[in-house]
């Protein structure tokens, strides 16, 4: 009986990890490695890749910019409704991206609810590179307040305190003791929201809509390329593939580094190990 | 003029903490059980906790309710040593003590930590982060020097020495200290003055020597060591009866009548295998239910007393746990309280 569940179990586990790992090999065995490597220069292609970085750049930058600080204030800060804030930042996280793209729209879009406010200024949103970086920061950035509101609440506050007490302003306390012993969970969570953002396509479908060189992202540019070329659109995934491989090794080196760090903090009530 | 003054009233869940203190350039311990409120004194000093009241220090006002003035923490001149020492665990011994910034030459060579600057705190021995948290607090030179439980993080049998140590580097410090213990041994070693402080309120502030002498109440003498045996007192000649739950009877020479708290320290109760034929007054026959060596002494447990009697003495009753024993002490030296309520 025993020796029955055992093998079932590992059955299973085989089953799950062929299923999952399966199509990511076929991905490169359909077409040899010198024509994926082609396939990546060509135009369509090229011009992906550029409007992708660029975008998922500034956004992951203010992101990271405005993230920190707030993720720091709701982290280490006793206030009424905290948790209604938290809630509210975890909502995009459940929504589907094509209705934050709806959702964009109406908001920043010309008959939004911000729309004739920019239009007064002259400035245009949707359907502009402004709008994939809006888009991309959308949908990562609860990841990352997330994570690193968890990063800071694990900063323990006698630190802080003390800092404190060392006649540390606000600023210095932040800087010199919460933001590096954090650093590991802030890390992963950046590294998380990055590899999100690269990915967006529902929101930026629909809010920015698919002109290559423009607002054409790369998840963009495999679904227009799809029927076109379907080697372009199959090169584009593995270049997601070998990102995501480099994202998932990031995060065990910093995971690493991580519990190192945490195992730090840890009070020190019992004395060392002789 | 006392350097640091207060006077504070903070609510907490279960009572008012009402403390007044005004400490010279000397060490003062605040002592009392878990959840007395000591913890929270000293951070409402250091400004980490919010209080009502006025502190000042040096003349200068830190708090002053009925002004609305409330110095922000970094502002106040203050070195906290905190329980379990804080120590920034991504910093070296060096980066932390020179976190404070004005800080003052030589401290590496001077609490010895010279050969250890390089060394995160991870690696350091716990006598040695408790010189570390003290250097780290006093490197700003602050005005006031407040320490929360600083030895109860080490081990048994290293916190002796590290207790002489603290002793001396916090006599050089030479300024108003607060410490913090829930250890009466520790408050008499390392401070001129002890206070008592149970839910909220300062029961007795006195030299060590003082609060053994003429403790102000029960709990105090408890504190202080010595056994409380409670019972219902009545005049009986020059002596005073104390009538114990058990039947038992205890004679004092302090008058006393009613309810009250019969005060007798280990150190003088002597132990015999038979009711002595001696001039004490008071014996009370009891099982052995602990044997503890304290050094050259042993403590040990008869009944509802501890006698503290000389290793050699007890050697020579060859007593064993679940002996019956006999505990003797002269009504001379047991004092008599009146219960508090």
């Amino acid at each position: 009986m025993r020796h029955l569940f055992a093998g079932i179990a590992i059955a299973a586990a085989a089953l799950a990890l062929a299923f999952l790992v399966l199509p990511v090999i076929a991905l490169f065995l359909r077409v040899p490695p010198g024509d994926l490597v082609h396939a990546l220069g060509k135009p369509p292609a090229r011009d992906a890749l550029i409007v992708s970085i660029k975008t998922s750049a500034i956004a992951h930058a203010v992101v990271l910019l405005v993230g920190t600080p707030a993720a720091y204030a709701i982290g280490r800060g006793h206030f009424r409704g905290r948790a209604l804030v938290l809630s509210l930042i975890e909502l995009p996280l459940v929504l589907p991206p094509v209705v934050a793209g709806i959702a964009l729209l109406v908001t920043f879009g010309r008959l939004g609810l911000l729309g004739s406010t920019l239009d007064v200024l002259g400035i245009r949103v949707s359907f502009t590179q402004t709008a994939v970086v809006l888009a991309v920061a959308f949908v990562e950035s609860p990841l990352y307040v997330r994570g690193a509101v968890a990063a800071f609440e694990g900063v323990d506050g006698a630190l802080l305190d003390a800092a404190r007490t060392l006649r540390a302003g606000p600023f210095r306390v932040f800087a010199r003791v919460a933001l590096p012993l954090a650093a590991g969970g802030l890390g992963a969570a950046s590294a998380l929201a990055l590899a999100r953002g690269l990915g967006e396509f529902g929101a930026t479908l629909l809010f920015a809509g698919s002109l290559q060189g423009v607002t054409q992202t790369l998840p963009l540019a495999i679904y227009a390329q799809f029927e076109v070329d379907f080697d372009t659109a199959l090169a584009i995934g593995t270049l997601f593939v070998c990102f995501g491989v480099a994202v998932l090794l990031a995060l065990k080196v910093v995971g690493g580094w991580t519990r190192s760090v945490s195992l730090l903090t840890s009070r020190f009530a019992s004395s060392p190990s002789a | 003029m006392d350097p640091l003054r207060l006077a504070l009233d903070i609510p907490l869940r279960e009572f008012a903490l009402r403390v007044e203190l005004a400490l010279g350039r000397e060490v003062v311990a605040l002592v009392g059980p878990s959840g007395a409120g000591k913890t929270t004194l000293l951070r409402a000093i250091a400004g980490l906790q919010p209080a009502r009241g006025a502190i000042s220090v040096d003349g200068d006002s830190w708090l002053d309710s009925t002004r609305g003035l409330d110095v922000p923490v970094e502002e106040r001149s203050v070195g906290f040593v905190f329980q379990d020492y804080a120590l920034f665990p991504h910093l070296t011994v060096r980066k932390n003590i020179e976190f404070g910034r004005s800080g003052q030459a030589g401290l590496l060579e001077r609490f010895g930590l010279a050969a250890l600057a390089d060394a995160k705190p991870r690696e350091l021995s716990g006598g040695e982060r408790q010189r570390v948290a003290l250097a780290r607090a006093l490197a700003p030179d602050p005005a006031v020097l407040l320490l929360d439980e600083p030895l109860a993080a080490l081990d048994a049998h290293t916190r002796g020495e590290i207790r002489g140590e603290l002793q001396a580097l916090l006599r050089e410090a030479n300024r108003p200290t607060l410490v913090v213990t829930h250890d009466f041994e520790d408050a008499a070693t390392l401070a001129t003055r002890v206070g008592v402080l149970l839910e909220g309120r300062l029961r007795q502030l006195a030299s060590p020597a003082e609060l053994v002498a003429s403790p102000a109440d029960p709990f105090v003498a408890t504190l202080t060591g010595a056994n409380v045996l409670r019972g219902r007192a009545r005049r009986k000649g020059n002596l005073t009866e104390l009538e114990l739950p058990t039947g038992e009877l205890i004679r004092s020479t302090d008058l006393a009548d009613g309810d009250a708290a019969a005060i007798v320290y280990p150190w003088e109760v002597t132990l015999a295998r038979s009711p002595p034929d001696d001039s004490a007054q008071n014996h009370l026959a009891g099982v052995v239910e602990s044997l503890v060596p304290v050094g050259n002494r042993v403590r040990a447990r008869v009944g509802p007393v501890t006698a503290e009697i000389t290793a050699e003495s007890a050697q020579r009753l060859g007593l064993r746990l679940g002996d019956r024993a006999v505990a003797s002490f002269k009504a001379t030296a047991t004092k008599l309280l009146r219960q508090g309520r």
